[in-house]
C-alpha cells in the first residue's frame, strides 16, 4: 500500500538524518585540539584511574572504526556516556532536568500556537487593513528582539516593579507564567505571520470563492476551508519550532533562574563537561528528526493529495 | 411575470493603486425560467465580474451600482453580506471553471457536496448523505456512493465538474450561474457538462452562461450577449446574433474562429465588411501562396517512438514524417502523449525506443554534441511563452540570443521584430510588460530567427483570446509560406488545426489512431476515436 | 523530508511577509515608503557607526570614571553610564563595529557555503543531490543554540567560535534555499530553449542557469545578517562571546542584566540596538525580495 511505502520512507530518511546528525557530533568531539581523554575529562579530576576508565569506555585503545561503531551502538542502546565531572551517568543528569525543560516548552509551544491562530484568524482577509499593519509591525518587532530582552523587560517591569510573579525559581504555576510568555512571544510572531500569509493565499483560492457562493458564512469559510490549507505549511515549520524551544529554553532559563536542561547545558559548556554537552546535542537532534518526521506524516494524513503513489 | 433575473444599467468599479478601473460600465439584461442566456467575451470584457456580482461576490473593493437588480422579484441591491448569504446557494447557485482548484482538495466531495445542505439547513444532518449521493446520481455520476467518499484529485476532470454542478444545485438554486463551466475540458467531456447543464432548464432553473467561446455557448443557449470592456455590444436570440450579426466586434469575434471554411484564409481583420452592408459577413482575405510541397523531401522523420514513464506508456510506437514546408497538425485531448512527442522530436527527451531522423543526420539516440550544429534548424514554439524567456533579459536580448553576433545584429533584431508585426520601441522593454500576444510573436521571432526548417509549436495559441488567436495564426500563416518553414502543430483543438494544417495525426493514449490529410481525416473519419472528437466539437453555422 | 521551510525566523519572515498585501511591490512607483526610508537611515548611520565611530561618539568607550558610574540619562551622558561610569552611547557605537564584523562574517561563511553546496546539490545527479540534501537535513537537526554550544565547548568561548558557530548552523538553509532555486532554474521553459540555440552545457549553466540562481542570494544573505546578528547577541548574552570589557551589544547586556533594578538604560538600550539593526535589515531585505519577485514575474 503506498501510504504504509511513504510511511516507511519517511521514517528511514528521519533515521538516515538522526545517523547523520550523531556522526557529525561524534566528529566535532574527534576534532576538538588536543587529546581526546582530556576533552572528555573537561574540568573534571583528571586521574590515572579515570583516564583509564574513559579509555575503556570510549574504547579509545581500538580502531577507530571500532571506537565509532562502538559509540553508535551504545547510542542505539540509549547509552549516553558518563559525565566524568559529576562522576554519574549522562542520562541520569539530564534526566533529572527534563521535567521542569519540558513544560516550559510545551506550555510555551501551546501558548504560542494558541497566540498565532487567534492574531491570524482576527487579521487575515483584505478588510481589516490597520488591525493587520500593527499586528505585522508587532511580530516584526518580536521576531527581530532576543528573547531574552524580551524576558528581561517582562521580568523588570512585572516582577520588579509590581511584584506579579515571582523573580525566579520554578515553584507553583506562577513561575512558570513569564518564562513560557518570553519563550512563546517570538514564536508566536513568527507564526502569526506565516498563518495569516497561508490565510490570504488561501482565501484567494477558487475553492473559497466556491464555497462561499454556497451561502456558508465568513467566519466558517476561514475556519474550515482557509485554516486548514493555512496550517499545512506551518507544520513544516515543527521541527524549526522544537529548535527554537530547546535553544531558547537554554537562555529564558538563564534569565529566570529556573532550572532544567538549558542550565544542565551551560553548565557543562562552562566547565567543559563533554560527554553532557554531547548527549544533549544528540538528543536534540533525535528530538527534531523525530518532531519533523511527525509532523511529515501529519501532512499526508492532512492532505490527501500526497497520498497518491 | 417579472423576469427570473433583471439587471439594468450595472456598474461594477474597483479601487485600485492606479485608479479606478471601471469592470462593468452599464449592463442590462434579464433571464427567464427555464431560459438559458449566455455572455461571451474575451479576457478583460467584464463577463466573469457581471457573473459574481449576481451572487454578491464582485470580489474584495468592487463598488456595485444599478439601476435594478432583480432576483426573483428581490431587490438585492441594498443586501448585506448577511442577506446575500441566504441568496447564494438557495436563490443563485454558482459554478466555476477548473474544479481541481474550485473543490477543496483537502476535503471529501460529498463533504463539498453537502456543504449547501448544511449551509442552509436544507436537510437534517442523518439525511445529508443519502441527499448527496442522489444529489451525484443526478449529475450522472456513476458509483455516486464511492465518489463522495473520494477527494477532489481521485477524479478525473469531468467528474469533478460534475461534482461541482451537483453542489451548485444542491439547494436547487431558481438561477444557476455557469462561469466557464467547461474551459479546462477536452471536447468530448465538455458536451457531456454541457448538455448536463441544459438539463436543468427543464426543471425551471434559469441559466446564464459564461464563456470565451462562441461555439460553446451557441450550442445551449437561447439568448446570446456579446461582451466588451464591460459594456454588451450586442445581444439577440442565438440563430439570428450568429446569422447575422449587426456589430463589428461580433462580426470579428466569428470571422476569428478557425475552422475547416477558414483554410487558407485569414482570420483576423474582417474590416472588408462595411456597417450595415448586406455582403455576407465573413469574407476572409486570403493568406499568401505557399510553395508546393513534396512528399518525397522530408525534413523529419520519426520511426516508431516509444516513451514510458515508470509504468506508464506515455507514447507507443509513434510514426511519422514532416516534408520540407508542410505543416503537420498533432491533435489528441489531455494526456494523449502530443507534448511528449514534441519533446522527444525536439531531442530534449530521450526515447525509449525508435529514431528520429532530422534534415537527413541521425538525431535520437546521439550525444547532444553531435546534435548542436543541427540545433538552430530546429525551432520551439510553446504554450508559455513568458517561461520560454530568461527573466532578466529585454525583448531585444531575448531575439538576438538566437542570431549569431555581429555588429548588425540590432537591426537584424529589428528587422524580426518587424516581420512579426512588433514596433521597435519593445526592443528594450521587458517581456513580462508585454500583452500575452506580444510575447508570443517575440517567441516567433526568436525562432524565425536562424531560419529554421522546421518549428515545433506546442500549443501555441490556446493561452491566448479568440481575437489574440486569431492574428498569431495569421502570421504563423504568413511566415511559412515566406521562408517556406515545415511546422509541427500541437493542438488540442481540432478547428486550429483544421484552419491550419496539411497533415493529421490523431493520438489517442499515447497511440496514432489515425493520419492523413486534414479534409479526408476530418470529413470520412475512419477511427472511433476521431469521429467522438469531431462529434463533441462545438460548431458555429454561420452565413459565408 | 517534505518541503522543510526556511529553518531560521528572519528567513521565515522575509518569505512570508513579502506577499503581505501592504508590500511595498504593490505600491505605486514614487509614493514615499516611511518605514523604508527609516530601515536605510538608520542602516547607514550603522555602517557609519561601525568603520568611523568616532563620528558618533567622539569619546573612548573603554574610559571608565567611577565618580559618574550608573548615571542615569541626562545631559552630561546622554544615554547614561554603566557600572564603572563608562559613557552607554560611546559603547552602543563602537559596539556596531563587533556585532557587525561577527553578523558579516558569520552570514559570509553561510552564504558561500550555502550557495556552494547547494549550486553542487542542484546541479549533480540525483543520487548525490540526496546524499548532500540529507547532510542539510542532518546539519539542521541541530538547534542553531546547542551546535554552537557543542562547537564552543569543543574550541573555547571567543570571537572566532561565534562566528563558525553560527556561520555553520545557517549554513544549511541557505543551502537548501540555493538548490531549491537551482532545481526551479534548471526545468524553466527558458533553459531549455536554450538547448535549442545550440548552446554547450557549460555556457547555459554559465549564461542562463547561474545568474539566475545568483541573482537573489544577495537579498538572503541581508535577511540572514540580521539572524546572525540576533544569534550572536544571544550567545555572548550567554557569556561566549566577545568577553568583557568589549563593548559588544549582547555583552553589554549581559552586564547590565545585573544592575536592571538601578540602571535599566545599562540593558534596554543595547538591546534596542539590536532590535533595531534586525529590523531595519528584514525591512530592507523584505523591500528587496519583494522588488525581485516582481521582476520573476
Amino acid at each position: 500500500m503506498s501510504l504504509l511505502r511513504a510511511v516507511a520512507r519517511r521514517v528511514a530518511t528521519g533515521l538516515v538524518v538522526w545517523w547523520a546528525a550523531a556522526t557529525a557530533a561524534y566528529l566535532a568531539l574527534l576534532a576538538a585540539p588536543g587529546d581526546t581523554v582530556d576533552s572528555i575529562v573537561g574540568d573534571g579530576a583528571d586521574t590515572p584511574q579515570i583516564r583509564a576508565q574513559i579509555i575503556a569506555e570510549w574504547g579509545l585503545d581500538r580502531p577507530a572504526v571500532g571506537q565509532y561503531l562502538d559509540y553508535l551502538w551504545r547510542l542505539a542502546g540509549g547509552d549516553l556516556g558518563r559525565s566524568y565531572l559529576r562522576q554519574r551517568p549522562v542520562a541520569e543528569v539530564i534526566g533529572e532536568q527534563l521535567a521542569p525543560t519540558a513544560t516550559l516548552a510545551v506550555t510555551a509551544a501551546g501558548l504560542g500556537v494558541l497566540l498565532a491562530v487567534t492574531v491570524a484568524v482576527g487579521t487575515a482577509g483584505r478588510r481589516r487593513r490597520w488591525p493587520r499593519r500593527v499586528s505585522s509591525g508587532v511580530e516584526l518587532l518580536l521576531v527581530s528582539t532576543p528573547s531574552f530582552l524580551i524576558g528581561i523587560v517582562l521580568l523588570s517591569v512585572l516582577s520588579f516593579r509590581y511584584g506579579l510573579f515571582p523573580v525566579a525559581g520554578d515553584q507553583g504555576p506562577a513561575a512558570l507564567v513569564l518564562p513560557a510568555v518570553t519563550l512563546a512571544l517570538p514564536i508566536a510572531g513568527l507564526l502569526a505571520q506565516v498563518l495569516r500569509d497561508g490565510l490570504d493565499r488561501a482565501w484567494d483560492e477558487p475553492f473559497v470563492l466556491t464555497a462561499r457562493a454556497r451561502g456558508v458564512r465568513e467566519r466558517t469559510v476561514l475556519l474550515r476551508h482557509a485554516l486548514r490549507h493555512a496550517l499545512l505549511p506551518a507544520v513544516t515549520l515543527a521541527g524549526w519550532l522544537f529548535g527554537i524551544l530547546l535553544g531558547g529554553a537554554v537562555i529564558v532559563e538563564q534569565v529566570f533562574g529556573r532550572p532544567g536542561l538549558g542550565q544542565v547545558t551551560l553548565n557543562a559548556v562552562t566547565s567543559k563537561d563533554m560527554p553532557v554537552v554531547l548527549a544533549v546535542v544528540t538528543l536534540s537532534a533525535a528530538g527534531y528528526v523525530v518532531v519533523n518526521t511527525a509532523a511529515d506524516l501529519t501532512y499526508l494524513l492532512v492532505d490527501p493529495r500526497l497520498r497518491r503513489s | 411575470m417579472a423576469p427570473l433575473l433583471a439587471v439594468e444599467d450595472l456598474h461594477v468599479t474597483f479601487d485600485s493603486p492606479t485608479g479606478v478601473v471601471e469592470a462593468v460600465r452599464g449592463v442590462s439584461f434579464t433571464v427567464g425560467a427555464g431560459e438559458c442566456v449566455a455572455v461571451v467575451g474575451e479576457s478583460g470584457s467584464g463577463k466573469s465580474v457581471t457573473a459574481r456580482t449576481l451572487v454578491g461576490l464582485a470580489g474584495a473593493g468592487a463598488r456595485v451600482r444599478a439601476a435594478r437588480l432583480d432576483l426573483a422579484d428581490r431587490d438585492v441591491r441594498s443586501y448585506r453580506p448577511r442577506d446575500w448569504r441566504r441568496v447564494r446557494g438557495r436563490l443563485a447557485g454558482l459554478v466555476t471553471q477548473d474544479a481541481l482548484v474550485a473543490l477543496d482538495p483537502l476535503r471529501t466531495v460529498g463533504a463539498e457536496v453537502g456543504e449547501v445542505l448544511a449551509a442552509h439547513d436544507i436537510v437534517g444532518r442523518r439525511e445529508r448523505a443519502g441527499r448527496v449521493v442522489h444529489l451525484l446520481d443526478e449529475v450522472h455520476v456513476p458509483e455516486p456512493g464511492r465518489r463522495a467518499r473520494q477527494y477532489p484529485h481521485q477524479l478525473s476532470g469531468g467528474l469533478r465538474q460534475r461534482a461541482l454542478i451537483a453542489s451548485a444545485i444542491a439547494g436547487e438554486p431558481a438561477l444557476l450561474i455557469a462561469d466557464e463551466p467547461t474551459t479546462a475540458l477536452d471536447v468530448t467531456v465538455q458536451a457531456q457538462i454541457l448538455r448536463l447543464l441544459a438539463e436543468r432548464r427543464a426543471t425551471g432553473a434559469g441559466l446564464l452562461l459564461i464563456s470565451h467561446d462562441l461555439a460553446v455557448v451557441a450550442q445551449v443557449a437561447d439568448r446570446v450577449l456579446v461582451m466588451r470592456d464591460g459594456r454588451i455590444v450586442e445581444q439577440g436570440p442565438t440563430g439570428r446574433l450568429l446569422r447575422a450579426p449587426q456589430h463589428p466586434y461580433t462580426r470579428q469575434l466569428l470571422a476569428a474562429v478557425p475552422s475547416a471554411s477558414s483554410r487558407g484564409r485569414r482570420l483576423g481583420e474582417p474590416a472588408q465588411v462595411r456597417d450595415g452592408c448586406a455582403v455576407p459577413v465573413l469574407r476572409r482575405t486570403p493568406l499568401p501562396a505557399r510553395p508546393v510541397v513534396r512528399p518525397d523531401d522530408a525534413v523529419l522523420d520519426a520511426v516508431g517512438l516509444t516513451r514510458r514513464y515508470g509504468p506508464h506508456t506515455v507514447v507507443r510506437d509513434v510514426s511519422f514524417r514532416v516534408a520540407r514546408g508542410e505543416t503537420l497538425g498533432l491533435v489528441g485531448e489531455s494526456g494523449s502523449g502530443k507534448s511528449t512527442i514534441a519533446r522527444l522530436v525536439a531531442g530534449l527527451l530521450a526515447a525509449d525506443a525508435g529514431t528520429v531522423t532530422f534534415e537527413s543526420a541521425r538525431w535520437s539516440g546521439v550525444p547532444e554534441r553531435t546534435r548542436r550544429p543541427l540545433r538552430r534548424r530546429l525551432q520551439l514554439i510553446c504554450q508559455d511563452p513568458l517561461g520560454s524567456f530568461d527573466p532578466r533579459y529585454t525583448v531585444g536580448r531575448v531575439v538576438a540570443e538566437n542570431l549569431d553576433p555581429g555588429p548588425d545584429r540590432t537591426d537584424r533584431v529589428l528587422a524580426l521584430l518587424h516581420r512579426v508585426g512588433l514596433g521597435p520601441d519593445l526592443l528594450h522593454r521587458h517581456p513580462r510588460s508585454l500583452s500575452g500576444g506580444q510575447r508570443q510573436r517575440v517567441a516567433i521571432a526568436r525562432a524565425i530567427a536562424p531560419r529554421p526548417s522546421l518549428i515545433i509549436c506546442d500549443e501555441p495559441v490556446s493561452a491566448l483570446d479568440v481575437s489574440i488567436q486569431a492574428q498569431v495564426l495569421d502570421l504563423l500563416g504568413e511566415l511559412r509560406a515566406a521562408d517556406g518553414t515545415a511546422l509541427l502543430f500541437i493542438s488540442h483543438d481540432l478547428g486550429v488545426v483544421h484552419h491550419l494544417a496539411d497533415r493529421v495525426l490523431v493520438l489517442h493514449d499515447g497511440v496514432v489512431v489515425e493520419q492523413g490529410p486534414v479534409g479526408d481525416v476530418f470529413s470520412y473519419p475512419r477511427h472511433d476515436h476521431t469521429r467522438s472528437l469531431l462529434d463533441a466539437l462545438p460548431t458555429l453555422v454561420t452565413a459565408g | 523530508m517534505t518541503v522543510t521551510l526556511g529553518t531560521t525566523p528572519t528567513a521565515v519572515v522575509a518569505a512570508t511577509l513579502v506577499t503581505d498585501p501592504p508590500a511595498p511591490a504593490r505600491r505605486r512607483r514614487g509614493r514615499p515608503r516611511p518605514g523604508l526610508l527609516a530601515a536605510g537611515t538608520y542602516l547607514i548611520l550603522l555602517v557609519v557607526a561601525a568603520v568611523v565611530p568616532a563620528l558618533l561618539a567622539p569619546g573612548d568607550p573603554l574610559a571608565a570614571d567611577p565618580r559618574a558610574a550608573l548615571t542615569a540619562p541626562g545631559a552630561a551622558h546622554w544615554l547614561g553610564t554603566d557600572q564603572l561610569g563608562r559613557d552607554v552611547w560611546t559603547r552602543v557605537v563602537h559596539g556596531a563595529g563587533h556585532s557587525l564584523t561577527i553578523g558579516l562574517a558569520a552570514t559570509a561563511i553561510a552564504v558561500t557555503g550555502g550557495v556552494l553546496l547547494g549550486l553542487l546539490a542542484g546541479l549533480a545527479h540525483r543520487f548525490a543531490d540526496e546524499a548532500l540534501s540529507r547532510s542539510f537535513d542532518a546539519l539542521s537537526a541541530f538547534p542553531l543554540l546547542l551546535l554552537a554550544l557543542l562547537l564552543i565547548t569543543v574550541a573555547g568561548p571567543g570571537t572566532a567560535s561565534l562566528i563558525v558557530a553560527i556561520g555553520i548552523a545557517t549554513l544549511p538553509h541557505h543551502a537548501r534555499v540555493v538548490r531549491a532555486q537551482t532545481l526551479l532554474v534548471r526545468r524553466a521553459g527558458y533553459v531549455e530553449q536554450a538547448v535549442s540555440f545550440g548552446l554547450s552545457r557549460p555556457r547555459l549553466v554559465l549564461r542562463h542557469v547561474l545568474p539566475n540562481v545568483i541573482g537573489p542570494v544577495p537579498v538572503l544573505a541581508v535577511i540572514g545578517l540580521g539572524e546572525a546578528i540576533l544569534a550572536a547577541a544571544g550567545l555572548s548574552f550567554l557569556g561566549l562571546g566577545p568577553q568583557p570589557p568589549s563593548p559588544e551589544w549582547g555583552a553589554m547586556l549581559s552586564e547590565g542584566r545585573n544592575y536592571l533594578q538601578v540602571a535599566w538604560w545599562m540593558t534596554v538600550l543595547p538591546g534596542a540596538a539590536v532590535t533595531a539593526t534586525v529590523v531595519a535589515l528584514t525591512v530592507v531585505g523584505r523591500h528587496w525580495q519583494a522588488r525581485f519577485d516582481g521582476r520573476q514575474h
